[in-house]
């Protein structure tokens, strides 16, 4: 925990409107870590995540990205400087075939041969995007547009993957292959911010974790500790 | 005099200025939803732009074949002027407040776009006349052609297949969709949506542009108020065609130009409808079409559902 942090959010207010989301949050990420939002639904979780990637704008506070501030950066710059993020609702785009959609993901980068790598490498990861580049990503199965999310995120090699709640809405078995994939990106060496409802699955492949309650960040730890800790598996991992 | 092939043409040519009109209302819609009323004014500056070029900066008894390529630059500079600042100054403090403040500035926008020319450009008040093109009009199995539509069956298909080129292949032009499908998370890919919206503007603008010289050329003079009726027009046109899709733009120019020359030059053949012929009631014919579509096909001719970006 000695080492500089690839991300650190110090004191990070966001409203819209008059309605305070985000109510002065700070965590870090280091290189290399995956860390955890947890929370229940309006905890500000997503709220956060856009902020870092610079679709909302904080009221106030810092974010530094690899010794940078980014805070008043666009979304663009901000993709530029190695941090991607995959949204909630997987968002990807319905009329564009997959391999189009991955191609977008690599919308900054110049180097050809290294796109293509890549996106060979994100029909390794996930083969059946590779069976269907060519079909329009809207007929893809909920699991399948989360899979080219991912695979798309990815395409900008970025330093630091936030992942909006890949699991929302999957069936349980392509939930598994979903964090299965998390943790494989994490073990090569990809740092990883994750946001999930389904605390259990987060908090056991986190090496920390944040519980967020209202807008603030209510108990933080390593995500074993969390595993283990009384209040937050009667709160959010469904014991009594 | 009704002769159905001749009535066809008619519509054609104007149709293909409708469209390339339309193609500006269709881009700014897709990319920001805003329908910038002011468009029928940015055709018009584009008009005056290529006048100016013509009577105050070239020489006179120039060649045409010189005179029209500038004419040209001329007058997309000024409609891509507009159009850019019309984004920057008027649309863009705009974004994100409540839909009708965008479209009530457009209207403003329009109307301070007309009555600057008016007060403004020597001679305005009444229509300028507008020089015209050395050759023509031919007659081609009977159906006669003048050079203004020469010009526009030239100039409308090879604007619609450069842009179907640019979107389709050019980085820039994936932007484009990206952005108009999903525009926060093109935000994600890195895209710079400010910049790709400035560049529907301009794209919007230039097409704008050479519709106003080809007016000027098939009219045969340009007015500071010729904007209204022909801005109208083309918004209809790509309503019909389906807003936000570039090939519907065009097709619905073309189709709304088409029943509009049948229906002034027929309709007053059926008994009982002598009275409703002639150009007069050109416009009523238009927008009797619009509402058929919007009532039976509200997506328009190539439009897709938009419960699809949802």
């Amino acid at each position: 925990m000695t080492a500089p942090a690839l991300l650190d959010v110090r004191d990070l207010r966001v409203a819209y409107g008059k309605i305070e989301a985000v109510k002065g949050i700070s965590f870090s990420v280091a290189a290399g870590e995956v860390v955890t939002l947890i929370g229940t639904n309006g905890a500000g979780k997503t709220t956060t995540l856009r902020t870092l990637s610079g679709l909302l704008k904080p009221r106030s506070g810092s974010i530094v990205f690899n010794g940078e501030p980014i805070r008043r950066l666009r979304p663009d710059e901000i993709v530029a400087r190695g941090l991607a993020h995959s949204p909630e609702g997987r968002h990807i785009f319905p009329r564009m075939t997959i391999e189009e959609n991955l191609l977008l993901g690599a919308f900054l980068r110049r180097d050809k041969s290294g796109i293509a790598d890549d996106v060979q490498r994100a029909y390794d990861l996930f083969p059946i995007l590779g069976e269907r580049r060519k079909q329009a990503a809207g007929t893809l199965s909920g699991g399948e547009q989360q899979m080219l999310a991912m695979g798309r995120a990815l395409m900008s090699r970025p330093k630091l993957l936030m992942l909006d709640e890949p699991s929302m809405g999957l069936s349980p078995i392509m939930m598994q292959k979903i964090m299965a994939t998390i943790r494989e990106l994490s073990s090569e060496g990809i740092t990883i911010l994750l946001i999930e409802q389904n605390a259990q699955a987060a908090l056991s492949l986190a090496d920390h974790g944040h519980v967020m309650e209202i807008g603030t960040i209510a108990i933080s730890g390593t995500g074993q500790d969390l595993l283990h800790d009384e209040s937050v598996r009667k709160a959010y991992l469904g014991e009594d | 005099m009704h002769a159905l092939p001749q009535q066809l043409a008619n519509g054609l040519f104007l149709g293909s200025m409708y469209g390339l009109i339309a193609i500006g209302y269709t881009m700014v819609y897709g990319i920001v939803q805003l329908i910038n009323f002011a468009h029928g004014e940015i055709f018009m500056t584009g008009g005056f732009g290529a006048l100016t070029v013509y009577v105050y900066v070239l020489p006179d008894g120039v060649s045409m074949w010189v005179a029209v390529p500038l004419m040209i630059v001329g007058g997309g500079l000024v409609a891509v002027l507009v159009a850019i600042g019309a984004e920057r100054f008027a649309y863009r403090p705009l974004r994100g407040a409540p839909r009708l403040a965008p479209l009530i500035t457009a209207i403003g926008l329009s109307l301070a776009l007309q009555q600057l020319v008016f007060n403004l450009y020597p001679n305005a008040k009444s229509a300028i006349s507008f020089p015209g093109l050395p050759f023509g009009p031919y007659h081609l199995a009977g159906i006669r052609i003048q050079a203004g539509d020469i010009f526009l069956l030239v100039a409308a298909p090879l604007c619609m297949a450069a842009l179907a080129f640019f979107t389709k292949t050019s980085r820039t032009g994936r932007a484009m969709q990206a952005t108009a499908q999903d525009p926060d998370t093109a935000q994600l890919m890195g895209i710079n949506t400010n910049k790709i919206i400035v560049i529907a503007f301009a794209i919007g603008g230039f097409f704008a542009a050479i519709a106003g010289v080809a007016y000027g050329f098939k009219i045969g003079s340009v007015s500071y108020d010729m904007g209204f009726q022909a801005g109208l027009k083309a918004f209809t046109a790509a309503v019909l065609g389906g807003i936000g899709n570039i090939y519907g733009a065009m097709l619905g120019g073309v189709v709304l130009g088409l029943a509009e020359a049948v229906a002034t030059a027929y309709i007053s053949d059926i008994p009982g409808m002598q009275q409703l012929g002639g150009q007069a009631w050109a416009a009523v014919w238009a927008f009797v079409l619009l509402i058929l579509v919007l009532l039976f096909r509200p997506q328009g001719l190539l439009g897709e559902r938009v419960a699809d970006r949802a």
